[in-house]
């Protein structure tokens, strides 16, 4: 496995599906940051086979609702002096705002300049979201 | 201040509350002909409509009230591109209430976000239509004595028919309705309403696409119109506009006692001979349709009782 050089104080966001991990990078803002941020991709994973990690060296506020929504089997451990201090649990959000659009050419969001794209958790058994204008539901 | 989006942001004693209003004026108009008096409504239409628009001016007129606005977006800042956002801030300077009708779904709720004046959804859409609901249930009320315990039938385009979609959602909510819902298989209510309202409400319902099969069953017929403007195809608009037809012929089967409800303007999905029929109560619903928005307008202003 590549060896990347182990975080004294960061986090490590892991257990990403393999692939993903880049549509992640935009989506959580990374390119902005201006710390050590490394991307590795389709590392050996016992549970899945193949897996995504991201590990960032630095304190910030990650967006735990889009994680959630992207995919709540996502782990995230928060390090201090090399060791994890604290593993954050994702649930599905109850709103995601500006992580998705409606593709809905009625909806109101397709003309209006300016609005945010929400959408509502509608069904959390098959993770069914739906925009809150249109009611329309989310199609990946 | 409140506004009125989608059919559920009334409760069902508001609801009740409000038909009794509705009843009250219907019983005593004049009793209510100043309760507005110096209160002024904007209708703000995007979308051509004779019978919401007027519908809502003559509730206001007939309570001493005054409207203004436009009545198709042409006419409108919108043809500037104004957003709607822009546009209800503006409008908010000049009236004390609005009624909204836009063609994209989720335009009054926009509105209501930046709105300083009550919005009301007065259609977006194929999504929501709440006072055509409320002018549904009154009517239905006023034929049945109930909104419970009721066979109903929906026919005809049950896909993009807002107002079917907002009559099911709130009748839901109230206990022993069974659902008769008589379309062709493209035009079926969304899977969004038969997974997250009937099933998940586990509601009595059967999709069905012969009309004369289960008319004898029901006890509220409402009809619709398989509206040209929500096609983007003309060709599936012509093949399924006929669809459904009633006749005098067919109304022999159905209870003495059935009512027949149409949000209108219908096509020809009624044979005029129908309108002679005591069971035909789509114009006494025109009538109610106006007694219900001068209750919800008095309701929304915060108005007191005549």
């Amino acid at each position: 496995m590549l060896n990347i050089d182990s975080l004294q104080k960061g986090i490590v966001i892991d257990h990403i599906k393999a692939g993903t991990s880049m549509k992640l990078y935009e989506l959580l803002d990374l390119d902005k940051l201006d710390c050590c941020v490394a991307v590795i991709k389709n590392a050996k994973s016992s549970k899945y086979g193949k897996k995504d990690i991201i590990k960032i060296d630095g304190t910030i506020d990650i967006n735990l609702d889009i994680l959630g929504f992207i995919d709540h089997e996502i782990t995230i451990d928060i390090i201090n002096d090399g060791k994890i201090i604290e593993k954050k649990k994702l649930v599905l959000p109850k709103t995601v705002k500006n992580v998705i659009k409606c593709k809905n050419p009625r909806c109101i969001t397709s003309g209006e300049e300016g609005i945010e794209h929400i959408f509502q958790l509608c069904d959390s058994e098959h993770h069914r979201y739906r925009c809150i204008y249109c009611e329309q539901e989310f199609q990946a | 201040m409140r506004s009125l989006i989608d059919p559920l942001d009334l409760s069902v004693s508001e609801i009740d509350e409000l038909l009794n209003l509705a009843d009250n004026i219907a019983a005593d108009p004049k009793a209510y002909s100043s309760v507005c008096a110096g209160k002024k409504l904007a209708t703000l239409f995007y979308e051509p409509s004779t019978r919401t628009r007027l519908s809502f001016e003559a509730a206001m007129l007939n309570m001493g009230g005054s409207v203004l606005g436009f009545s198709t977006a042409a006419s409108s800042s919108a043809s500037k591109g104004e957003s709607v956002a822009d546009t209800i801030r503006t409008v908010s300077c000049y009236a004390d209430i609005c009624a909204m009708r836009h063609p994209k779904e989720g335009a009054p709720l926009r509105a209501a976000k930046y709105s300083k004046i009550p919005v009301i959804n007065a259609g977006d859409g194929g999504h929501q239509h709440p006072t055509q609901t409320l002018t549904d249930l009154m009517t239905i009320r006023a034929k049945k004595n109930r909104l419970g315990d009721l066979t109903i039938g929906l026919c005809g385009d049950l896909k993009f028919g807002r107002t079917v979609h907002s009559l099911i959602k709130s009748l839901v909510r109230y206990e022993g309705i069974h659902f008769v819902l008589i379309s062709p298989e493209e035009l079926r209510v969304p899977d969004y309403i038969v997974e997250e309202v009937l099933k998940a409400k586990n509601v009595s319902f059967e999709e069905v696409e012969n009309l004369e099969k289960v008319i004898s069953k029901l006890d509220i017929l409402y009809m619709t119109r398989v509206q040209r403007e929500r096609f983007f195809n003309e060709e599936d608009y012509v093949r399924l506009k006929d669809s459904y037809i009633l006749t005098t012929e067919k109304m022999r089967n159905a209870k003495p006692d059935m009512a027949i409800l149409h949000p209108l303007p219908r096509v020809n999905e009624i044979a005029l001979e129908v309108d002679d029929d005591p069971r035909a109560a789509y114009f006494e619903q025109v009538q109610n349709g106006v007694y219900v928005r001068m209750a919800l307008i008095m309701k929304l202003l915060e108005v007191e009782n005549a």
